[in-house]
């Protein structure tokens, strides 16, 4: 696979929450088109990461941030229109959150916030959106209803949905699966692969085998370090550069 | 004969009795609550039942008080309840909004923080006293039905405020992380999903200072409530911002301690509106609590 084009340059990375420094000195870079997993386990500063990425992090009181990520080259600390960056980027975080609107809306809301009024236009962006999460089949017929009354995989997917009716040119799933059954996930994995001809995918996950089965490349974080980065067939090898990550990705951790 | 598996020992016995007890014991305290509302409601009436008629709610008090109704002091009741509110909802619902959504934990938002708490316990006499300087004497307003709406104001500010915040408070934050993620700004974010979602505790707080303001009488007393205004009967657009006026409980105050030989019916009467309106009021906060309720959308 071609990588040339960097979309998201992270160097010399470092976030504080207090006195508590949950991502120590990290740098890597994801390119164009492919997925980048992002595994490790709990308290090892994935979430953060991409919270740093779209720039939400700023919402967390006494949090802060030192060295440089950029999107597309430009430096995120000086994109003026923060809601602009977050368009580009979309987010989906572990816990399903429906709006409290219909399910159109749900998906509606993102074009609408930037401008998008003609109702035909929407139409085709919310049809276009639950088509790729896999959840059009299921909802068409009551698109009034509210999204808070789907299941929670299907808001799990209708989430997705939402991150994605705003374009994003990168998508960032945070462990997408934890809510989902395994067929869903199975569907959804799909049209990760998919999307990725489109667009720049970075998968947080605790599955070991998802990021195995879906990512081109896959870095392993470790209380906040990053231990290793590197292509799948590297890191789920025999021989990985650094011997936690044998062990974590074997399962044989701690 | 085989054992009872749920043979009671005299500590669980105990136990289930002490239960009773606590049980028995809240709710006699519960019921003692509600006797002093019935008690007081069912006097008020009862006293005030020889004058109560359309005509006293519609008349004005005549023969110096001893008499006739209590249009004028009714009217001037919603005329400070309905000015005072309309100065205070917008600021205590926008305050409130830029301190639960907007404001970062700093100085400036905890110097506010702490104003509101100390406005919200400063006795209503004091109010007073600071609308007479501020309002009546300073600010040239005199004492008018202007300068008594905003001591009554400043009074429920920060009452609204705090209902305010709560309300704003009860939707999960989850939703605005949504919300931003998507890249909607703070205003879309309140305006779409916080606001609708919150809005009926914001009323009802905001009823609930109806009461409040309706029923004090210190803060008005000095800034704009009179003894005495005749106004045309039956007439409810009677006042102008800069006139005086009279109020149910002032006029409650009034013929019940200085006036000398008025007849019983009369404070009772006047007591009972006071306490209907109020009522009402509060009833109708109930109703759009129930309506908005069932709407909720998680």
């Amino acid at each position: 696979m071609q990588h040339d084009v960097k979309r998201v340059e992270i160097s010399g990375l470092r976030v504080w929450y207090g006195q508590n420094e949950a991502i120590k000195d990290i740098s890597l870079d994801v390119y164009e088109n492919e997925i980048l997993a992002v595994i490790g386990p709990a308290q090892s500063g994935k979430t953060t990461l991409l919270k740093v990425i779209n720039r939400t992090i700023e919402f967390i009181p006494k949090t802060r941030v030192e060295g440089t990520v950029k999107v597309d080259g430009v430096d995120i600390r000086a994109v003026k229109n923060i809601y602009q960056l977050r368009r580009k980027i979309g987010m989906v975080f572990p816990l399903p959150v429906g709006l409290p609107l219909s399910i159109y809306d749900n998906v509606a809301f993102a074009p609408r916030s930037a401008g998008i009024r003609n109702r035909s236009q929407l139409d085709a962006i919310v049809e276009h959106c639950l088509r790729q999460a896999a959840l059009w089949d299921e909802v068409k017929d009551r698109l009034d209803s509210l999204g808070t009354k789907l299941s929670g995989g299907q808001q799990q997917r209708l989430t997705i949905a939402r991150a994605l009716s705003h374009e994003p040119e990168i998508l960032c799933l945070d462990e997408f699966s934890i809510a989902v059954d395994p067929v869903t996930t199975m569907r959804i994995e799909d049209v990760l692969k998919e999307l990725r001809s489109q667009m720049t995918i970075i998968l947080v996950t605790n599955l070991v085998q998802q990021a195995r089965r879906l990512a081109d490349r896959t870095a392993f974080l470790f209380n906040g370090e990053l231990i290793e980065i590197d292509a799948n067939d590297v890191i789920f090898s025999s021989s990985p550069a650094s011997r936690m990550t044998y062990d974590y990705v074997m399962g044989g951790f701690g | 004969m085989s054992r009872n598996p749920f043979q009671e020992t005299p500590l669980l016995r105990r136990k289930r009795q002490a239960e009773y007890i606590a049980r028995s014991g809240f709710l006699l305290m519960s019921l003692l609550m509600i006797c002093p509302l019935i008690l007081i409601v069912c006097y008020l009436f009862y006293k005030a039942l020889p004058i109560l008629s359309l005509d006293f709610l519609l008349a004005n008090p005549a023969r110096g008080m001893r008499a006739g109704g209590i249009w004028a002091p009714f009217v001037g009741t919603i005329y400070l309840v309905v000015i005072s509110l309309l100065v205070s909802t917008p600021i205590g619902v926008f305050a409130a909004i830029y301190l639960n959504e907007y404001a970062r934990d700093n100085w400036l938002t905890r110097f506010i923080n702490l104003a509101v708490v100390n406005l919200a316990g400063v006795p209503s006499i004091v109010h007073a006293l600071f609308g007479l300087g501020a309002f009546v004497l300073f600010a040239g307003m005199g004492r008018s039905v202007l300068a008594a709406s905003l001591t009554l104001a400043i009074m429920t500010l920060p009452v609204i405020i705090a209902a305010t915040r709560e309300a704003l408070g009860s939707v999960p934050m989850a939703f605005r992380e949504a919300c931003w993620n998507v890249g909607a700004t703070r205003w879309q974010t309140i305006r779409h999903i916080v606001l609708p979602n919150s809005i009926s505790g914001i009323l009802t707080g905001i009823i609930l200072q109806v009461s409040r303001a309706a029923g004090e009488t210190a803060p008005i007393m000095f800034t704009g409530a009179v003894f005495y205004k005749a106004i045309p009967e039956g007439k409810i657009f009677a006042y102008g911002l800069f006139d005086q006026c009279m109020a149910l409980s002032m006029h409650l105050f009034t013929i019940a301690t200085q006036v000398p030989d008025v007849p019983e019916a009369l404070p009772y009467g006047t007591a009972v509106v006071l306490l209907c309106t109020v009522l009402l009021v509060n009833a109708a906060s109930i109703v759009i609590r129930v309506v908005l309720r069932s709407r909720k959308k998680w």
